[in-house]
């Protein structure tokens, strides 16, 4: 064990915190904030590069055309990230933001996307913003359907928190008192475009679906230290307005503000370091990413929050000599019930009758179609739900022009807006699968010589049943709203493509059954808290992000509650 | 970007619309192509094809303006995969062959009228030819679709011959988007605002207002 090392006294104290967050993005920045808010000393630990506020942003003032490629990823900077070439993720700016894939490898028993943001920040830099709220009828399906294990909390548990979360990161969203929706604090919600609004309302009319404008985690009032958003749509390059929530806009700068954060960038937690005697954790050991060294942080709690996969790995690699499977795996559920989003499943058309009408500025957000499946007397051949998320614009310069195919009226044509187009993604819900897993090879090892995840996990008939209904009923409401020349699609979906992978230390009300108990604390080191997407138990079908803000704040309030106490 | 925006490039690429989409999204997986894919003379002759595709108007300058020639030498070298590269090399010789064998004189010779007869009739056969792509495609099974995804992943996919796009959308592709993300193409052709700073969802629109660059 890495506690045995001998390290004198001295050192041992300039290594020892009140508490050590392991990861630095959205649930991570969350917890340092919450800690170090409440008087913790904390240790934040990111393994990959320190990503500043404002200075690392080195293409957000730039314009496209100062892009040598206009945006087209090169060959040299693919090679790097092999996984994201696979996905929609490959962008000049941006590319690198990305993991390098090379350095950091996972097998794939069955097909796998893994994207991975290894700097400060994580991904909050490059999240999608999208922010629901989940409901009882999410919090409650798995005990409904009988499936998997019951949550332990319902939404009277987590609604505080929420409204908690929201005030602070400031989501643009409309009220709507939809029970399957719960409306939240929001700022002053988006336009839709005008299409959408009649595409909106005759949904509505002949369905009694509810299509809205999306939440997003874009302030459109200032926030302390942030202006709203300025509609330029490029948030994932990193804002200089502050106009999203990412660690460094928000969460870093509230904790930094406490006096009480060290953050240590380049830093591979290799071990939560377990005692057996107290049966708690005593610290982690990190694994320099620069220099190689090894090193100890001692602190009284860990807060686990390196996502949900790497989160999973960190576990399976700690108190091996207790349990061969890992800190957490006496249940024989960690790594398991692997969770995602399902999409790629979807239609688009064209809209006539709106070339009158226009837009302006960058819309860094869309339409949101809400679950209605297999609610309020609606009945399907599969369990659980689906959202949909799209927009309605004007077509470009990337448009076929009619009649007319080089030269200048045809220059001149494409100079002027095309015909509206209208299209929408499925956002599925994933059902929870005890053999869609992940777990260590120990065969294949990763730049450092560390053991890398193997993924095998799959979609199942509920899904498959799910995609075909998320297709037909897009065609359906595309048709009735007069929608014309549509298209649909299903080009299927690998696991993580969703980039919502989670429930890899799932939570419950029975240590025979789960990972952690209903405060995200490890069952087996009850000062051990995980409040990433690990802690999943089912996974609804709203983007995920925010429930995890609001879980992390939750424990994080209860962990400081039991230091209190002296419980932990 | 996000998923609605990467939805919308899908809905593109399965209208066929954009020839080499699919590389914008995958990037080339190959290796790094050789110094001198493209002669100075090459650079200016699709300087003069480009400009020929999106000429100055009254309204805005043209593609020449947006430097086309060597966008496309950048992109290509950098970005194509060797089979692309070697379809739009191919194609600068076999472009020169087929103006000589119809006006009896060099691209870089003939008239403006002649330029966009040529390339209006060459647009024509490149068009016909992504229409027997996209019936190629559509005779592919669900499975076969799946299977080529899964080799296309894995960078074991090969395409087949007949699936080879014609060199002249390859060059019209390259030059719309060049110019369209250019400077003098998306400032003065179309209508670009760098800092919105608001959003309205519905305004009046009446025709000849420019398009947004972006």
């Amino acid at each position: 064990m890495g506690d045995t090392l001998n390290i004198n006294n001295k050192a041992q104290q300039q290594n020892t915190f009140d508490a050590i967050v392991i990861g630095s993005g959205i649930s991570g920045g969350w917890a340092a904030k919450e800690l170090t808010e409440k008087g913790l000393k904390v240790l934040m630990l990111e393994r990959g590069r320190n990503f500043e506020h404002l200075k690392d942003y080195k293409s957000a003032s730039k314009d496209i055309w100062e892009f040598p490629h206009h945006g087209r990823v090169t060959q040299e900077e693919l090679k790097r990230h092999p996984v994201i070439a696979r996905t929609w993720g490959t962008y000049e700016p941006i590319i690198d933001y990305w993991a390098n894939d090379v350095e950091a490898p996972y097998v794939e028993i069955k097909p796998f996307k893994w994207w991975r943001a290894y700097q400060f920040g994580g991904r909050s830099i490059l999240w999608g913003r999208q922010s629901y709220r989940w409901s009882d009828f999410d919090f409650e399906g798995n005990a409904k359907d009988g499936w998997a294990i019951d949550w332990p909390i319902r939404y009277k548990d987590i609604e505080p928190w929420y409204d908690y979360v929201e005030e602070f990161i400031g989501v643009s969203g409309s009220i709507e008192n939809i029970p399957q929706l719960p409306d939240g604090h929001f700022t002053p919600p988006m336009d839709l475009t005008c299409v959408e609004k009649d595409v909106s309302a005759r949904i509505k009319e002949k369905f009694g679906r509810h299509m809205i404008i999306g939440r997003s985690a874009n302030t459109t009032i200032p926030k302390e230290g942030r202006t709203n958003c300025q509609f330029r749509n490029r948030c994932w390059e990193g804002c200089p307005f502050g106009g999203y929530f990412s660690t460094q806009s928000s969460t870093f700068p509230a904790a930094m503000k406490s006096g009480n954060l060290t953050m240590r960038p380049w830093s591979i937690v290799t071990k939560i370091l377990y005692d057996k005697d107290t049966k708690k954790a005593t610290g982690v050991e990190v694994l320099d990413a620069d220099n190689n060294q090894t090193y100890q942080y001692f602190s009284k709690i860990v807060f686990v929050n390196a996502s949900a996969l790497n989160s999973a790995w960190v576990l399976m690699n700690s108190a091996t000599d207790i349990w061969p499977e890992g800190l957490g795996s006496s249940s024989g559920e960690l790594g398991h019930n692997i969770m995602d989003h399902h999409y790629n499943v979807g239609a688009s058309g064209t809209v006539e009758g709106y070339e009158d009408k226009y837009y302006y500025g960058r819309r860094p957000n869309g339409f949101y179609i809400v679950r209605f499946a297999n609610l309020f007397g609606d009945k399907r051949d599969f369990l659980r739900g689906f959202g949909y998320q799209g927009s309605g614009s004007r077509e470009n310069w990337s448009r076929s022009v009619a009649e007319l195919s080089i030269g200048g009226a045809y220059k001149d044509a494409l100079t002027e807006p095309g015909q509206w187009t209208i299209g929408m993604t499925g956002f599925g819900e994933l059902l929870p699968y005890h053999e869609n897993k992940i777990y260590l090879d120990k065969n294949k090892k990763d730049k450092w010589g560390l053991p890398v995840l193997a993924m095998d996990a799959e979609l199942k008939d509920n899904e498959l049943k799910m995609r075909k209904a998320i297709r037909e009923e897009a065609v359906a409401m595309l048709e009735a709203s007069g929608v014309k020349n549509i298209n649909s699609w299903d080009n299927g979906h690998e696991i993580g493509d969703g980039i919502h992978e989670m429930g890899s230390a799932r939570m419950g009300n029975d240590p025979k059954t789960s990972v952690l108990n209903k405060w995200n604390q490890v069952w087996d080191a009850q000062n051990v808290f995980v409040t990433d997407g690990a802690f999943m138990v089912s996974s609804a079908c709203q983007n995920p992000s925010l429930t995890y803000m609001a879980m992390t704040a939750r424990a994080a309030n209860h962990a400081v509650e039991e230091l209190k106490k002296g419980n932990i | 970007m996000d998923r609605r925006e990467a939805l919308s490039r899908v809905a593109l690429i399965m209208g066929g619309t954009i020839i080499g989409a699919e590389a914008f999204l995958s990037g080339c997986k190959n290796p790094p192509a050789k110094e001198g894919l493209f002669s100075t003379e090459d650079v200016a002759l699709l300087d003069e094809v480009g400009d020929t595709i999106l000429p100055t108007t009254a309204a805005s300058p043209g593609a020449k303006a947006a430097q086309i020639g060597a966008f496309m030498k950048v992109i290509v070298t950098d970005c194509y995969t060797p089979e692309d590269q070697k379809i739009f090399t191919d194609g600068i010789i076999k472009l020169q062959d087929a103006a000589q064998k119809k006006y009896s004189k060099s691209f870089m010779e003939m008239s403006p009228e002649q330029r966009t007869e040529f390339l209006i009739a060459l647009d024509k056969e490149a068009n016909d030819r992504s229409k027997e792509i996209a019936a190629n495609d559509s005779k592919l099974t669900d499975e076969q679709k799946h299977e080529r995804k899964l080799q296309q992943d894995l960078g074991t996919y090969k395409r087949p011959v007949e699936d080879d796009p014609h060199y002249f959308s390859l060059i019209k592709q390259l030059t719309l988007w060049g110019y369209f993300t250019s400077k003098p193409g998306a400032t003065q052709a179309l209508r670009y605002v760098a800092v919105p700073g608001s959003y309205q969802g519905c305004i009046p629109y009446k025709k000849g207002d420019k398009a947004w660059a972006t």
